[in-house]
């Protein structure tokens, strides 16, 4: 087939590129599917909230449940946790986001913005380490917070990232207090 | 050079060979590659593990293939489906400890494979695309046997999956969305086992798609020897059958020999005890290592103290090993003939050891400290050493042809006597 060399597009070129156009759309829309399914299934979606009864912390004392496949930690701090978290300059974090949805905004990585609103001795955090996604290790470390066993991060008393290769303060959920003693979370 | 790559043309005898021959000539291909295909007379052992990696993959796939018959990829199940292969299969349990075992000796002969081609310059021109290919295979090797040691759901297997699938959240911005993606779920979970079982089961078809084109790329270049030299007559040649596929099977013999001698006297001296305790997705593991194979690319990955720094160090101690045939600037292929570039071969191979070493150790104190100097030199050594040496080092001086080395040793027999190089 010879091929008419001209300046102007023809109409055979306008074909081929619409022909090859509408192709490229109708495989990106053809493999979509195939890539979606790897995304969270309506089961795991459906079991965004887990409740707790948080009337048997004691001071000192920490539980975990699991939320949406998660470690979430609750830890009923001491004091002397609270005040060694307290004293901490914000200057001196490596990250200042208080990484807590469940205030506006993004406030700074203070005490008061980590632990559970007017319950100061109550911290609710995901148990995952911000760098690779193991579980840190309760009142370990320098800090007497958190250190993770695998890379070698340490938390302080609040779950901020003090030392190690992880970039972020552990993250705080979404929860709520649905009564005195009950937690909703997510 | 390619024309004295045809060995003689073959010739149909029988009636049927000959009607197959004639519609699919599969039967010339056959012989013309892997029975008078012409081989350097001079290759030495070490040009055996390309042949023992073809026989590792096809006991992988083998033993892989049969023990899928008896394992459930089921977060609740898969744990105890291990233990069954174990107790209850008819010979599951030498099964299993092939397919494990066998997945470490793959990774022993793929090292010793790569270091071989590192020492003799068997990237060069005219082998890139080679050697390209063969890089591709090891990081198909990776994922591989990273999915595959996720499947019997014990702790190390929960918490490598974890860690492994959490360097993608390094990435900005979509990073989270693809973990996510990754998982099926918020954390790794039974969709996360379930895909990793579908992968494990197809990879080792796709490495062994890669492994014909490997294959295909050696032999239209045909194959480096100790060396380097390029082939210059049919004198420097022998027919690879009988020659290689017995010296082949020798070495194939002898590496037989170590392989059965895990599997039946240390089976599990290779694995970790944790992975014999179900997985806990609340309670990691006091201290988590890969698999000894992974342990210098873990060792790089912990000595960046910052997330994505390691995720991209980590990628980066293996995609720069997709450059190094424009990364060496010498036009002399072998070691042999490369005074300076011999020693810092050997000072390559003693860090990755050291590297590997560390990678075992936790990350804390001295242990980081050697890990960032040995990671730091791994990448001088392919980024700065390597194009240097090309410019300052003198060569000495190269045999005229393989032959003439062979048959009249005495002028490069100094030269070539470390390499255990015979006729």
């Amino acid at each position: 087939m010879a091929a008419t060399e001209t300046a102007e597009p023809t109409r055979r070129d306008f074909l081929y590129i619409a022909t090859g156009a509408v192709a490229g759309v109708g495989i990106l829309a053809a493999v979509w599917p195939f890539i979606d399914q790897m995304n969270p299934d309506a089961a795991a979606l459906a079991l965004a909230t887990t409740e707790v009864d948080i009337s048997a912390i004691e001071p000192g004392m920490s539980l975990t449940v699991k939320w949406r496949g998660k470690p979430v930690f609750i830890r009923n701090r001491t004091q002397a946790e609270i005040d060694a978290a307290k004293a901490v300059p914000i200057g001196e974090l490596k990250d200042r986001n208080a990484r807590n949805p469940n205030l506006a905004g993004n406030p700074e990585a203070t005490d008061a913005n980590r632990a559970a609103p007017e319950r100061e001795n109550l911290l609710i955090m995901v148990g995952i380490c911000t760098h690779l996604g193991c579980v840190p290790l309760g009142q370990q470390g320098e800090y007497g917070g958190w250190f993770c066993p695998c890379h070698g991060s340490v938390y302080d008393t609040a779950g901020r990232i003090r030392k190690g290769p992880a970039p972020e303060n552990l993250p705080i959920p979404p929860y709520r207090f649905a009564s005195e003693t009950k937690l909703v979370i997510g | 050079m390619n024309d004295l790559l045809h060995g003689p043309a073959y010739q149909p005898k029988r009636r049927l060979a000959k009607w197959l021959e004639s519609r699919l000539p599969v039967l010339s291909f056959v012989h013309g590659s892997f029975v008078v295909y012409p081989t350097p007379r001079n290759l030495n052992y070490w040009w055996s593990f390309g042949g023992i990696l073809i026989f590792m993959l096809a006991v992988q796939i083998v033993t892989g293939v049969v023990l899928a018959m008896h394992y459930t990829p089921h977060a609740s199940l898969a744990f105890t489906s291990i233990e069954h292969i174990m107790r209850d299969v008819n010979y599951g349990w030498l099964l299993r400890y092939i397919h494990a075992n066998g997945a470490s000796l793959f990774f022993a002969a793929v090292y010793i494979h790569i270091m071989r081609g590192l020492y003799y310059g068997s990237y060069k021109e005219p082998r890139e695309v080679l050697w390209i290919l063969g890089v591709l295979i090891f990081a198909l090797m990776i994922a591989t046997a990273f999915l595959g040691y996720v499947l019997p759901w014990g702790q190390m297997s929960f918490w490598a999956a974890t860690v492994i699938t959490n360097l993608f959240s390094a990435i900005p911005i979509v990073g989270e969305s693809i973990t996510t993606w990754l998982w099926g779920g918020f954390a790794v979970d039974n969709p996360t086992l379930n895909r990793f079982y579908s992968l494990h089961y197809l990879l080792p078809f796709v490495i062994a798609g890669v492994v014909a084109l490997h294959i295909w790329a050696l032999h239209v270049p045909g194959n480096n020897n100790p060396l380097g030299i390029s082939v210059k007559s049919k004198q420097d040649l022998v027919p690879f059958h009988p020659y290689y596929s017995i010296k082949d099977t020798f070495a194939l013999a002898i590496f037989l020999i170590v392989f059965a001698w895990f599997v039946f006297f240390v089976p599990n001296y290779l694995g970790h005890p944790d992975n014999y305790i179900p997985a806990d997705p609340l309670k990691t593991p006091a201290h988590i290592v890969p698999e000894w194979y992974f342990l210098p690319f873990y060792a790089i990955l912990r000595a960046i103290p910052s997330k994505l720094g390691g995720v991209i160090a980590l990628a980066a101690s293996i995609l720069v090993l997709f450059l190094v045939p424009w990364l060496d600037t010498s036009k002399v292929r072998s070691a042999t003939f490369r005074p300076l570039y011999r020693q810092f071969f050997w000072v390559l191979v003693i860090v990755g050891i050291g590297l590997g070493y560390l990678g075992s150790q936790p990350p804390e104190g001295i242990y980081v400290v050697a890990a960032r100097i040995l990671t730091a030199y791994y990448f001088i050594h392919f980024l700065i050493i390597m194009p240097l040496l090309g410019l300052i080092e003198t060569p000495k001086p190269l045999p005229a042809s393989i032959s003439e080395s062979v048959l009249n040793p005495r002028p490069a027999a100094a030269a070539g006597a470390g390499t255990g190089a015979r006729s």
